[in-house]
């Protein structure tokens, strides 16, 4: 025991000490701001989109057609469809596209509408512009069969749903945007650290394979004992990763709210003109704080920058989170270093690394779609997270939309149950194959060393 | 007394292969024993099973009596043929980290180090990363590493290949010391010439099975051939009913040199008698084979031998 010890110290410390570890530490947390502020950037362009509209059916749509958070209708230049296009394409960077009436247009012969723009214009966008006109309609149509403006106004019907949870202690709002978020913010790190940190193994233990210093080392420990100190090892230093980021995000956030509030008074480009890092953190916060005016429960008094997380399972998505990634980790690194000691080099690991990441992209492209745009609690969602192979992604994305106790237990009992298996799997692989040089070896091969004896 | 080392019997098969197949042997304390035979006899396995490696199939290897386990691991070194160091890990550290491993505390690890380092002259390299070492450097390291826990038994896979000629010398030095010091040394080779140097006993393996053990000076004499060399000057007689003329070579001014094989029942004092009266003799010797030529016969000899057994079984 005292000696994997020792190999797991090795592996800490010499992975801990080097620069590159320090640099991602530091690099990260800001690369994942500048990330998510890209992103919400980029999708949150959805800043009100201006429509020039050309009106030539004489129904007196464009003067009934009112914008909404998403559209808003201007009337286009021109006296005709070419002098329309023409003064749209000047006005390009202001004006996202021209939607046209045509002559034919009446309010029972709807078709014909033409929306003009550069390139194609998304489905979410025509959408936006689709209901506008659509409700502009059907209000011409009502007020033409003598509805007055107050009926049509009484009439017409704005929902809102609250979605409660009622799991929950007193039944807390939750908000659809956080969830969400961290369901693909948790799933992603599990998918990306297993992925990432288990090829580290792999490499470690095809060094110390090509290095040739295997033999020396097996004369003093075990086989098993030499694979586990490795894969813990790298598991410190995942932990510790996660620690600084957290305490670095801490920091920054702690530094950055003051200047947030400050900022948020004033106007939030104010912000961007400050310090970079400062600026980059508060403008990540101000999304967040976004994404809580939306649910109603949101304090406006004492916002602090992590309120976006009220309404969340805090306990059971950071406990769940940590012992699905260390599962999974365990899992997926054993195998990974089975196939490190299988080859003599790494340009030979790409064969055996194939069955071995399926798993893990396909759980994670499966859960999005089952999990986040489909039934958190469905029957898929339920066996994908009992798998072993795909629940250490699959459970913690379903975290965030709560999980029943019985199978978070039944699952990590699973868990725990597929990583004993693959590590004894991949340590009588293991220790056949790293003594082993200058042997192409097939699955064939592989199968039969894990019978060998001794 | 009782031999440190004991290989009773050991047997160890691969799926495609046998690598052992019934051998024992006795290894006395304190001497250098010479393990050879052809590359893929079996020697690594036997070496690999006494580490603990991998384990015999059947049979048992015993410390001074006791039957191995994993005590044993602090108590002996092993410099694997295949050896290396992790390149980028400092010389001082990668040689705790090794110590450490065999069971050695970390204060006394630290002071032999130290120590071992003055001895070999590595001591400005303590803090360099590996990788910036010499070849013959990291040899050394290796061999530090090897030795630093003071094990009782020290096993040698090909210990000189690769080294330089200086290094070489170093190292056999080494050797000589430690053995003075009380270990046993057990050296695997095919090179013969460090064998005879070197070693107090042998064992041959040939194709898994032992074929050969002793001291060297008992296996030399068993060998022996009966076989004279001779310098003079002079005319021999080509026949003689009690010797046989192997070898005969015509040197100038009637010098010549001779290889002569004795018939039973005669003594070289009767060849010498005989060969004062016919010529003038400048050189007598017994021709007393290599270990390089046992080896060679040896293996020649039993090679049909284990062919016909693979073919029973």
């Amino acid at each position: 025991m005292d000696k994997i010890w020792l190999i797991v110290q090795r592996e800490y410390l010499t992975r801990v000490r080097k620069k590159s570890f320090l640099i991602m530490s530091l690099l990260a947390p800001l690369l994942l701001a500048g990330t998510t502020i890209g992103i919400a950037k980029l999708s949150g362009s959805s800043d009100t989109e201006v429509v020039a509209v050309r009106d030539e059916s004489g129904q007196q749509v464009l003067a009934n057609l009112a914008g909404n958070d998403d559209v808003r209708f201007v009337p286009a230049a021109g006296n005709s469809l070419a002098e329309a296009t023409a003064a749209f394409k000047k006005a390009k960077p202001k004006q996202q596209a021209l939607l046209y009436f045509p002559p034919t247009f009446s309010l029972d012969n709807s078709k014909g509408i033409q929306l003009l723009a550069d390139g194609n214009v998304s489905l979410k966008r025509q959408n936006n512009i689709r209901k506008a006109v659509n409700k502009t309609v059907g209000e011409l149509k009502m007020k033409r069969s003598g509805l007055n403006q107050t009926v049509i106004e009484n009439l017409s019907a704005n929902v809102e749903l609250d979605a409660v949870d009622l799991s929950q202690v007193g039944g807390r709002k939750n908000s659809v945007g956080a969830t969400t978020g961290a369901a693909y913010l948790l799933s992603i790190l599990v998918y990306m650290f297993i992925f990432i940190y288990g090829v580290q193994v792999m490499r470690g233990v095809s060094e110390e394979k090509s290095s040739r210093i295997m033999e020396v080392m097996l004369s003093s420990v075990k086989p098993f004992q030499l694979m586990m100190g490795k894969i813990l090892g790298i598991a410190a230093v995942v932990f510790t990763q996660f620690a600084l980021w957290i305490a670095l995000s801490w920091g920054l956030t702690t530094v950055a709210a003051p200047l947030l509030a400050d900022s948020m008074k004033k106007s939030p480009p104010a912000a961007a003109a400050a310090g970079v890092q400062e600026a980059a953190k508060a403008r990540e916060t101000a999304t967040y704080d976004a994404t809580t005016a939306t649910a109603p429960e949101a304090p406006a008094t004492d916002a602090g920058p992590l309120d976006f997380l009220d309404g969340l399972p805090i306990g059971s998505i950071i406990g769940g989170f940590l012992f699905f990634f260390l599962g999974g980790y365990l899992l997926y690194s054993s195998m990974f270093a089975a196939i490190g000691a299988a080859v003599d080099d790494q340009t030979d690991a790409q064969q055996f690394m194939f069955p071995v990441t399926i798993p893990l992209i396909l759980s994670y492209i499966v859960s999005i779609n089952v999990i986040i745009n489909g039934d958190p609690n469905g029957p898929l969602a339920f066996w994908l997270s009992m798998i072993p192979f795909t629940s250490p992604i699959a459970m913690v994305m379903r975290l965030p939309f709560g999980v029943p106790l019985w199978q978070l237990l039944l699952s990590a009992v699973l868990l725990v149950g597929g990583f004993i298996f693959t590590t004894w799997v991949a340590s009588r692989i293991y220790r056949v194959g790293v003594l082993m040089y200058g042997k192409k070896v097939n699955y064939r091969e592989l199968s039969r060393w894990m019978f060998y004896k001794g | 007394m009782q031999p440190i080392l004991q290989a009773i019997d050991v047997h160890k098969a691969y799926a495609a292969h046998t690598a052992l197949n019934g051998v024992s042997l006795d290894i006395p304390e304190r001497s250098i024993f010479g393990l050879l035979g052809p590359n893929g006899a079996g020697k690594t396995s036997l070496i690999r099973i006494i580490t603990q490696i991998t384990a015999a199939d059947s049979g048992e290897i015993r410390v001074r009596g006791e039957k191995l386990n994993p005590r044993h691991i602090g108590q002996i070194g092993y410099l694997p043929e295949e050896r290396g160091l992790y390149k980028k890990m400092r010389v001082g550290e990668q040689l705790l980290y090794l110590a450490q491993l065999r069971g050695l505390s970390k204060a006394d690890a630290t002071q032999r180090i130290k120590s071992w380092l003055d001895r070999l002259e590595l001591k400005p390299w303590v803090s360099k990363n590996v990788e910036d070492l010499s070849k013959g450097m990291q040899q050394k390291v290796q061999f530090i590493a090897t030795v630093l826990h003071e094990p009782s038994i020290i096993i040698l896979d090909e210990p000189f290949s690769g080294f330089d000629p200086i290094n070489a010398n170093l190292i056999k030095d080494e050797i000589l010391a430690l053995r003075e010091r009380g270990a046993t040394i057990i050296f695997s080779t095919h090179r013969m010439e460090s064998v005879e140097e070197l070693c107090d006993n042998i064992a041959l393996i040939n194709r898994a099975h032992k074929v050969l053990d002793g001291s060297v000076r008992d296996i030399k004499n068993t060998f022996k051939t009966q076989t004279y060399e001779v310098e003079g000057r002079g005319r021999l007689m080509v026949t003689h009913p009690d010797f046989e003329v192997l070898e005969h070579k015509e040197r100038e001014n009637g010098h010549f040199y001779d290889r002569i094989k004795l018939h039973a029942g005669t003594t070289p004092n009767d060849l010498l008698r005989y060969l004062i009266g016919t010529v003038e003799v400048h050189a007598f010797r017994e021709q007393i084979p290599s270990i390089n030529d046992i080896f060679i016969r040896r293996v020649q000899e039993t090679m049909p031998e284990s062919l016909l057994e693979e073919a029973r079984s």
